[in-house]
C-alpha cells in the first residue's frame, strides 16, 4: 500500500528522519555486539527492524507531547532525541545513564524529553499511559500520550481495561501496536484470537488502523492523523504498526522458533533502505547527505560507547534516599 | 544417582508426573519452546501441543484457568515465567484459588501448581528479579515449595503435583544450572520436613532458595574460625517445619534467618516471630535475619549486590549474634 503522495518533502525533516533510524539501528547492533562479548550485564530486547514505528510516530509529536514505551524500547527513547550516550551507559549500569544503573535497558526514562519510560512488564505500560493522558485532559495541556506496546501486550487484561477507559473518556491518547509477528517465541497466530490487533479497536468504539510499520512515510501519516483527532478531544485511536524484529527477542536468542526464509523476506523490506531508496528516487536526499549522516552516526555511536565504557559506576551507598520521593 | 542440573530434575519431575498420570498438563507462555530457561524443552514432542499448551502473554487467565480447569478435575501445572509477574495473577490466586475449598467445601479443590522462577544477580533489574515469597505466605490457602537443591526441585515437584491444594513451586534462578544427585524414579518429598544441609552446634541459620548455597559457603568459612553452624533449609514455607527449626535452636540457642526477598515482612519476620513466640528462653543473643535491603532490585553489578544478601552477610550475622551473647 504506497501512498501515492509522499509527505515528507521537506529536505531537513527527511534528513532528521533519516539519521534517527540509522542511529537506531547503529546503537542496537553496537548493543548486541557488545552483549555477545559480554561487555554488559543482564539483559535487552533490540528494534532492529523496528525503527520506522519509532522515528515516524515521535515526528508525529510536538512539545509537551509525550511518549510511554514498553522493554523494546531504545529505539522509542532515542527518537524522542534522548541522548544515546546516556541511554548506553544505563546499559553498562553506570552512574550516569537515565536511571543511575538503577533501571537497566528494561526501566529509562526522561521526563524532559516526553518520554514517560520503557517498562519490563508486558502491557504494563498502557494503563499509566492512559492515565498521563488523562492528566493532560485535566490539565487542559493540549499534549497527546503514544502508548507503544507489542502484539503480545494486547493479550494482557491492561490492554483492553485502558482502551475502554481511555475511549470512554475520551482521552487523548494514541495506542500504537508494533506488531513484529513474535511475542518471545510464539508466533501471532498460536497467541492471539484475531489475525489484526487493529480489529480490537471496534470492540472499544475507537478507529483502528494497519500501516506498513516499515513504511516511515506511511507510519507518520497515521500517527499525525490520530494525533490530531486526540488533541481535539475526539479520543483514542489504535494504530496496528506491522513490522518484523530482525534480531532475536533478546540477546543470545538462536531463533529456532522461525525460518531463515521468513527472516529473509523482511530484509528485503528493511525500513531504512526503504526510505533511503524513496528519498533518493523523489530527489529529496541526495546520496552525499546519506553518506555523511551515517557517518556522522557512526561517530556518535562510538562515542556513545567510549561514554559509557569510562563513565563511573554509581556508588551504592545512600541507594536508600532513592526509593521515595 | 544420576547427577542432574537442577533444571533437568525439574523437568524429570514433569515427565514423569504427565506419564503417570493423564489429567496432568501444562501451560505457560512459550512453554513448548522451554520457556525463558529453557526448562520444559523437549516436553511438547514427548506429551503433543494438547498438554504442553502455549499461552498468550496473559498471566490473570494463566492462573485462572488453571483454578478453574483444576476445579473440574484436571491437575495444571502452570508457569509464569519470572515470579515478578505472579503480581498480574494474585487476584486469581489468593482471592479464587486459595479460598475455593475454604468457601465451597469438599467439593471444590484446587489441584493446582504454579511454578515460576525467582531471584536476582543477573541483573535483570527491578522488574525481573524479585522474590515474593513472603507475599503468598501473608494470606492463607496457598502452599509454597522453595527447592535449593536438585534432588529436592524433583522431590518436592511431583509431591505438589500430587497435592490436593493450589502450590506456588519457587525455582531459583542461578540455581537452574546446579548440579546435583537426584534419586531416579519414585522420589517423593514430603511438604513441610526440613532438610538439615549441614550440622553444627553453635549457630542455626535457617536459609531459603539461593541462600541455602550461601549458608553453607558460610559455614565453610565460619568453620575455619572455629564456629559450627547449623544449616536448616525448610524446602516448604507453607507447611512451615518449625518442629525442626524448634529443635535446632533449642541445640545452638543461636538464630539467622537468610532469605532473598525483602526484608520487611518478610519469611525471616515470620520465622524469627515464631521462634522467639516458642523458644525465647533458649535464644542466648538476639535473631538476625538476612535478607534483601528494603529497595527495588537494581540492574547495575555494585548496586545489584549491594541490595541482595549473600555469604558474607551470613557471616557477619552469625557472628553478631554469637558476640551479642558473650
Ligand atoms: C507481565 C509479563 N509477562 C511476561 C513477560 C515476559 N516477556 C517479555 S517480552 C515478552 C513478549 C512480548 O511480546 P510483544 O508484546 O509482542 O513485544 P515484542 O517482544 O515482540 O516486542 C514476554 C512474554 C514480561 N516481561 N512481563
Ligand atoms: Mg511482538
Amino acid at each position: 500500500m504506497m501512498p501515492t503522495t509522499p509527505t515528507i518533502r521537506d529536505p531537513a525533516l527527511a534528513a532528521k528522519l533519516y539519521r534517527s533510524m540509522v542511529l537506531i539501528r547503529e546503537f542496537e547492533q553496537a548493543l548486541d555486539q557488545l552483549f555477545a562479548s559480554g561487555a554488559i550485564r543482564g539483559t535487552a530486547h533490540f528494534c532492529v527492524g523496528q525503527e520506522a514505528t519509532a522515528v515516524g510516530v515521535s515526528a508525529a509529536l510536538q512539545a509537551g507531547d509525550y511518549v510511554i514505551s514498553y522493554h523494546r524500547g531504545h529505539g522509542h527513547f532515542i527518537a524522542q532525541g534522548g541522548d544515546p550516550a546516556r541511554i548506553m551507559a544505563e546499559l553498562f549500569g553506570k552512574a550516569t545513564g537515565y536511571s543511575g544503573g538503577r533501571g537497566g535497558s528494561q526501566h529509562v526514562s526522561s521526563f524532559e524529553h516526553g518520554f514517560l519510560g520503557s517498562n519490563g512488564i508486558t502491557g504494563g505500560g498502557i494503563p499509566v499511559g492512559t492515565g498521563a493522558a488523562l492528566a493532560l485532559k485535566l490539565q487542559r495541556r493540549n499534549g497527546v500520550v503514544a502508548v507503544f506496546f507489542g502484539d503480545g501486550a494486547a493479550n494482557q487484561g491492561a490492554f483492553h481495561e485502558s482502551l475502554n477507559l481511555g475511549s470512554l473518556w475520551k482521552l487523548p491518547v494514541v495506542y500504537l501496536c508494533e506488531n513484529n509477528l513474535y511475542s518471545m517465541f510464539t508466533h501471532l497466530r498460536e497467541s492471539t484470537s484475531v489475525g489484526h490487533i487493529a480489529d480490537r479497536a471496534a470492540a472499544y468504539g475507537m478507529p483502528g488502523q494497519i500501516v506498513d510499520g516499515n513504511d516511515l512515510v506511511e507510519v507518520f501519516n497515521a500517527a499525525r492523523q490520530a494525533v490530531q483527532r486526540a488533541r481535539d478531544g475526539q479520543g483514542p485511536s489504535l494504530i496496528e504498526c506491522k513490522t518484523y524484529r530482525m534480531l532475536g527477542h533478546s540477546k543470545s536468542d538462536k531463533r529456532a522458533y522461525r525460518t531463515r526464509e521468513e527472516e529473509a523476506s523482511w530484509q528485503a523490506h528493511d525500513p531504512i533502505t526503504l526510505f533511503r531508496k524513496r528519498m533518493l528516487d523523489e530527489r529529496i536526499l541526495t546520496p552525499e547527505s546519506l553518506t555523511a549522516i551515517e557517518g556522522e552516526v557512526d561517530r556518535q555511536v562510538e562515542q556513545a560507547v567510549r561514554f559509557a565504557r569510562e563513565s563511573p559506576f554509581p556508588p551504592a551507598r545512600g541507594l536508600e534516599e532513592s526509593v521515595y520521593a | 544417582m544420576p547427577e542432574l542440573f537442577y533444571s533437568h530434575a525439574v523437568r524429570d519431575a514433569l515427565r514423569e508426573e504427565m506419564a503417570r498420570d493423564p489429567r496432568v498438563f501444562l501451560m505457560g507462555e512459550d512453554i513448548s519452546y522451554g520457556s525463558a530457561f529453557g526448562v520444559t524443552k523437549g516436553l511438547v514432542e514427548e506429551f503433543g501441543t494438547e498438554r504442553v499448551r502455549n499461552t498468550p502473554v496473559s498471566e490473570e487467565v494463566i492462573v485462572g484457568a488453571g483454578i478453574g480447569a483444576a476445579l473440574l478435575g484436571c491437575r495444571p501445572v502452570v508457569e509464569i515465567m519470572f515470579m515478578d509477574f505472579i503480581l498480574l495473577a494474585l487476584d486469581q490466586l489468593l482471592n479464587h484459588g486459595a479460598k475455593y475449598h475454604f468457601m465451597y467445601g469438599d467439593q471444590a479443590r484446587v489441584p493446582l501448581v504454579v511454578r515460576t522462577p525467582a531471584g536476582a544477580r543477573r541483573g535483570y533489574g527491578p522488574t525481573h528479579s524479585q522474590s515474593l515469597d513472603s507475599i503468598l505466605l501473608t494470606l492463607p490457602g496457598v502452599k509454597v515449595a522453595v527447592p535449593a537443591t536438585p534432588a529436592d526441585a524433583k522431590g518436592l515437584l511431583k509431591t505438589a503435583i500430587r497435592d490436593d491444594n493450589p502450590v506456588v513451586f519457587i525455582e531459583n534462578k542461578t540455581l537452574y544450572g546446579r548440579r546435583g544427585d537426584v534419586p531416579e524414579g519414585e522420589h517423593l518429598v514430603p511438604f513441610g520436613r526440613a532438610r538439615i544441609a549441614r550440622e553444627g552446634s553453635n549457630a542455626t541459620v535457617v536459609a531459603t532458595g539461593q541462600m541455602v548455597e550461601d549458608a553453607l559457603a558460610a559455614a565453610q568459612a565460619l568453620a575455619g574460625d572455629g564456629i559450627e553452624i547449623e544449616v536448616v533449609d525448610p524446602r516448604t514455607l507453607r507447611p512451615l517445619d518449625m518442629p525442626a527449626i524448634l529443635e535446632s535452636v533449642q541445640k545452638t540457642a543461636h538464630l539467622v534467618i537468610a532469605e532473598e526477598g525483602h526484608r520487611t515482612g518478610g519469611v525471616g519476620a515470620e520465622i524469627a516471630a515464631r521462634v522467639s513466640e516458642e523458644a525465647f528462653y533458649y535464644l542466648d543473643g538476639p535473631i538476625r535475619r538476612v535478607a534483601a535491603r528494603d529497595i527495588p532490585i537494581p540492574c547495575s553489578e555494585p548496586l545489584e549486590r549491594y541490595v541482595i544478601p549473600g555469604a558474607a552477610d551470613i557471616i557477619k550475622a552469625v557472628k553478631e549474634t554469637l558476640n551479642a551473647s558473650t
